[in-house]
Order: C-alpha cells, then sequence, then structure tokens
C-alpha cells in the first residue's frame, strides 16, 4: 500500500532495521522500566510519602518512567537517523523512485512512536506486577496525555534532524536536550515534589505538562486541559518549525 | 524517437551558472554520454533530468514528460544512480532489491538481476559490509529494478578497479542491448570512448562539442599522430610547412607529429623528395584523451 507518505514496505523495512539495533531497543524498550525497577527495589522508595500527597515513590515514578521512553525514542533514536538518512543520500534515492521519501520519515516516526508506547505498557505492566503500582484510573485520560507527549517527542526530535547537518551533530545535540526533558518530566524530582515556583515553569514545557496529565489521570481525574494543552501546542510550533526548516539534501 | 530531450538548460547557484544554455537530445536506445572536467556542470545536468533539481530556465522532457511537474511519472521510466549516496547500513542486498522492486508497479524480478550483476553471492549480506564494486553493482540493479525505459548513471565506475571497471562496461552494454536507453557521466575517456555512440563534452556549464567519439577525435585539431626516427636530419622549415600540421616534437632522435590524413601523406611525400628514409613508422589516431584536452582547452 502507498498513499504517498505512508508506505508499508517501507514501514516494514524500517521495522526490521528498528530491530537489528540493539542500542535503540534497550534505551527505548528496557531503560525506562530497568530505572524504575531499580528505584523500586529500594526500600524507602516503597512506603508512602506526604510530600507526594501519600503515594509511594515508587508510584511517582511510574509516570516519569513512561515518559522518559518516548523522550529517548524522539531526542535520541529519530535524530541521528532522520540526518543520517539525509547525510548519506537515501533521501535522495528515494526520491528518484516513484515513493515519496516522506515515507520513511513517517516510517521512522511509527516506528519509533510504537515503541515508545510499547515501552510505556511494559512499565505499567511492571510496576504493576514487581510493585502493585496501580494502572491509571483515568486510562483514556492517561493514553491522550501519553500520545500528546509522544507527538511533542517526535515533533522535537523532528526539528533537531531539521537542524542538524550531520548525524553526528543530531546526535550531540539531541544528547543536550534530553537531559532538561528528563529534568521537567521529574526524573531527578517527579512534578508534585517540585517547589511550587519550578513546577509552575515546568508545567509550561511539554514534558512537564504531560508529567502533570499522567498524574492526574493516574490518579483517575480527567488531566486539567492546560495539562493537555501546553504539549499539544508545542507539537505544532515544533512541527512547524521542523517542516520549515528540514531539508531531503 | 528522442528519450531524453534538453533545450537551453540553466542553473545557477549563488551567482555562478553551473549549467548555462545545455541542449542535447537522446534517441532511444542509445548510450549517449556526458563528459566534462569536475565541476564542468554534469551532474547538474543530469540532476535536471533526474528530477532532483528545479531548472532556472530551459525545458527538460524524459519521454515527453516533465521530470519536475510529472515527477512520479518520470520515476516510472527512469532508473537512477546516483554518484554518492547510500542505503540504511544495516539493510541487506536482498530487503533493498526487495523494497525498491516494491516501489514500481511492473519491476523486473530481482533474482535474475542479483545473479547477472553477480551479487547472487551477497543477499544476505548487510549494505555496510559490500565492498565499494559490490554497492556499485547494487546502486545499477536498483536503477534497473523498474523495468526503467532510461537509466542514469553517474560516475558509475569511479573507485572501481581495472577489472570491475570493465565488468561494469559489459553490463552496460547489456543493458543497451535489452532495449534501455542509457545516459552516462563519465570523466573517463575510455569509457566514454568504448560504450558511448555519442558523447557531449561539457565545460564550464556549456556544450563544448557534441559528436560520436570517432567525430570528436577527427575534429580536434592533432587528429592523426605520425612518429618516425628519420635516417637524416630533416629541414625544419620543410615540418613546419605540412599541410594540417599541429604540432612537431623532436625527442631522441625520433620526430612526432600531430596533423590530419593530409599532414600524413605530405610527409610522405616529404621524405621521398628528400631521400629519407622513416624507420618504425607509426601512424596512430589520437585518443579521446587528446581530443577532450584539446576541446575543453580551446574553450578556456
Amino acid at each position: 500500500m502507498n498513499t504517498g507518505i505512508l508506505d508499508t514496505a517501507v514501514l516494514r523495512t524500517e521495522i526490521r532495521l528498528f530491530r537489528r539495533e540493539p542500542g535503540s531497543i534497550f534505551w527505548i524498550l528496557l531503560f525506562p522500566t530497568l530505572l524504575l525497577v531499580i528505584l523500586g527495589s529500594i526500600p524507602s522508595f516503597r512506603d508512602s510519602d506526604p510530600a507526594l500527597g501519600g503515594l509511594r515513590p515508587v508510584d511517582a515514578y511510574a509516570p516519569v518512567a513512561v515518559l522518559l521512553g518516548l523522550i529517548v525514542g524522539g531526542l535520541q533514536g529519530m535524530p541521528p537517523t532522520l540526518t543520517g538518512y539525509r547525510e548519506t543520500g537515501i533521501l535522495r534515492r528515494m526520491f528518484t523512485t516513484p515513493v515519496r521519501p516522506a515515507a520513511l520519515l513517517t516510517a521512522q516516526m511509527l516506528v519509533l512512536g510504537c515503541a515508545s508506547l510499547l515501552s510505556a505498557l511494559v512499565t505499567l505492566a511492571v510496576g504493576r506486577l514487581a510493585f502493585d503500582v496501580a494502572l491509571p484510573e483515568q486510562p483514556f485520560g492517561y493514553l491522550l496525555a501519553l500520545l500528546l507527549a509522544l507527538l511533542g517527542s517526535l515533533a522535537l526530535g523532528a526539528l533537531v534532524a531539521a537542524l542538524s547537518r550531520t548525524a553526528k551533530i543530531a546526535t550531540a545535540v539531541g544528547s543536550t536536550a534530553l537531559f532538561p526533558a528528563m529534568f521537567c518530566a521529574g526524573v531527578w524530582l517527579p512534578v508534585e515534589a517540585m517547589p511550587d515556583v519550578l513546577a509552575g515553569i515546568v508545567s509550561l514545557t511539554p514534558f512537564g505538562a504531560a508529567a502533570h496529565a499522567l498524574n492526574e489521570a493516574a490518579a483517575g481525574d480527567w488531566p486539567g486541559w492546560s495539562h493537555l494543552g501546553v504539549p499539544a501546542g508545542w507539537t505544532v510550533l515544533l512541527t512547524a518549525a521542523a517542516s520549515r526548516w528540514f531539508r531531503w539534501e | 524517437m528522442s528519450v531524453i530531450d534538453v533545450t537551453d538548460l540553466r542553473k545557477t547557484y549563488g551567482g555562478r551558472a553551473a549549467v548555462d544554455g545545455v541542449s542535447f537530445t537522446v534517441e532511444e536506445g542509445e548510450i549517449f554520454g556526458i563528459l566534462g572536467p569536475n565541476g564542468a556542470g554534469k551532474t547538474t545536468t543530469v540532476e535536471c533530468v533526474e528530477g532532483l533539481r528545479v531548472p532556472d530556465a530551459g525545458r527538460v522532457r524524459v519521454t515527453g514528460l516533465d521530470p519536475v511537474a510529472d515527477h512520479e511519472e518520470v520515476a516510472r521510466v527512469l532508473g537512477a544512480q546516483l554518484q554518492q549516496s547510500a542505503l540504511q547500513p544495516k539493510l541487506t542486498v536482498r530487503e533493498a532489491l526487495e523494497l525498491y522492486a516494491s516501489f514500481h508497479p511492473h519491476p523486473a524480478d530481482w533474482r535474475p538481476l542479483a545473479e547477472r550483476l553477480g551479487l547472487a553471492p551477497k543477499l544476505t549480506t548487510r549494505f555496510a559490509k559490500l565492498s565499494g564494486g559490490q554497492k556499485q553493482r547494487l546502486f545499477i540493479a536498483l536503477a534497473l529494478i523498474g523495468n526503467p525505459r532510461v537509466v542514469v548513471l553517474d560516475e558509475l565506475t569511479t573507485g572501481l578497479d581495472p577489472r570491475a571497471r570493465r565488468d561494469t562496461w559489459e553490463l552496460i552494454e547489456d543493458i543497451r542491448a535489452g532495449g534501455v536507453t542509457v545516459l552516462l557521466v563519465t570523466h573517463f575517456m575510455e569509457e566514454a570512448q568504448r560504450l558511448c555512440d555519442r558523447i557531449a563534452v561539457i565545460d564550464k556549464g556549456r556544450v563544448a562539442a557534441l559528436d560520436t567519439p570517432a567525430g570528436l577525435i577527427r575534429r580536434s585539431a592533432g587528429a592523426t599522430v605520425i612518429g618516425f626516427s628519420p635516417s637524416a636530419p630533416l629541414d625544419d622549415r620543410d615540418l613546419a610547412a605540412l599541410p594540417g600540421l599541429a604540432s612537431v616534437q623532436h625527442k631522441d632522435g625520433r620526430v612526432t607529429l600531430s596533423g590530419t590524413d593530409e599532414t600524413v601523406n605530405a610527409v610522405i611525400t616529404l621524405l621521398a623528395r628528400a631521400r629519407v628514409t622513416a624507420h618504425q613508422l607509426r601512424v596512430t589516431d589520437a585518443t579521446l584523451d587528446d581530443a577532450f584536452l584539446d576541446l575543453t582547452e580551446t574553450t578556456a
């Protein structure tokens, strides 16, 4: 099937190639869950903490680990791959065939997007089975927040790919952006535990707002519209910037 | 019937004209060469034919279609082997062939194609592990996989060893024998002379000459080279007066003249009249190399 920007043969090929990248598989699919397992193995992380509104730290870290998978997918997985495809002329070569090179970008985003969502499922399942972390009580709100955060992450990755001339630069820029993104998602300090001013700033970033939205949905509330609107707005902005500056060669 | 039709093509980069009024047509079943020094505008010209670049002015048609406006239709009839490009490093030869075959409505069967290109033992090898020659052959296979009517091959044999180069030449002759028109960009004279039916010599963004290889050689100033060791010295003034003479060289008692067929006859008459014997007399045609240097120098 080929609809211009989606080609199933290209998608199948990119899935196959993703499976040949042990690094990507580890960092996107396994690392977030591993982090949750390590934190959950610390006895004090399994005690209720008043600073977290009575949640155990391991409960608070479950949404963080979920976000981590998609941040890594968007910022570490996508930029070097897309920039490399441009740098080595793969996009150019595809341009000389009846299939649009956009099919390759779509396939990359689908592969990384699905891998990130799979990573989230693994994290939630392991959290539930190993540490008795409750599954999200508002699953639809949770899924919506997750999808918006994913789109934000892929759009940010696409912008990095658009602005980087070589795959090396893309890796460096992607990894540099990874740390603030991880901070906002609450990897060092969950957003509920952040001081008010910091929490206010962080909730204006796509992953900070998404972390709030995931927490709300996990607790059974429909996520606040501002917490959904912020990642959605960032996605629109970042996508516009990425398509403005992306070069096919 | 012409398969490729380029008229007054112009393409400027940052104020500098890379292609400045190039015109040529390629007939069905022809191997047409584009020859020229580095930076002459060869690749830009074929990139406009492939639809990779949008011309600033002029008209390009491939089987009557515009490579920019009718890009998809042109991509179905034109196979391209690009000068510098790669594939995903972990993609295997077989996967690449199957993937690119899937892009075309009526692809060639990739198995005999792989066989013919000597890729059959490499089907499960990843792109990154292929040698330079194997990569080139895979690119040729990908250019042919859509059963195109015309293939564009850009600097196909650069970086290949002499044997691989000769194998590739045979392959190009096979491709043409199969009815495919070939547009070949090269800077190897031997390659152009051996393969091409006609050649456009491009220099500084313009067509300096367009002819058959033999025609290009004939039209250059020193098309025929005459060498001999005279039994007695010849008068330089007599040599200089020879008709059609392009150059004279003396080295270790040997005289080398370049000129036309007329020069050959005149030299023989001159030698007979002066009663001088010409030892080791050799009359050879100049090569395309000589013609090329001559053509690209005179336009400098």
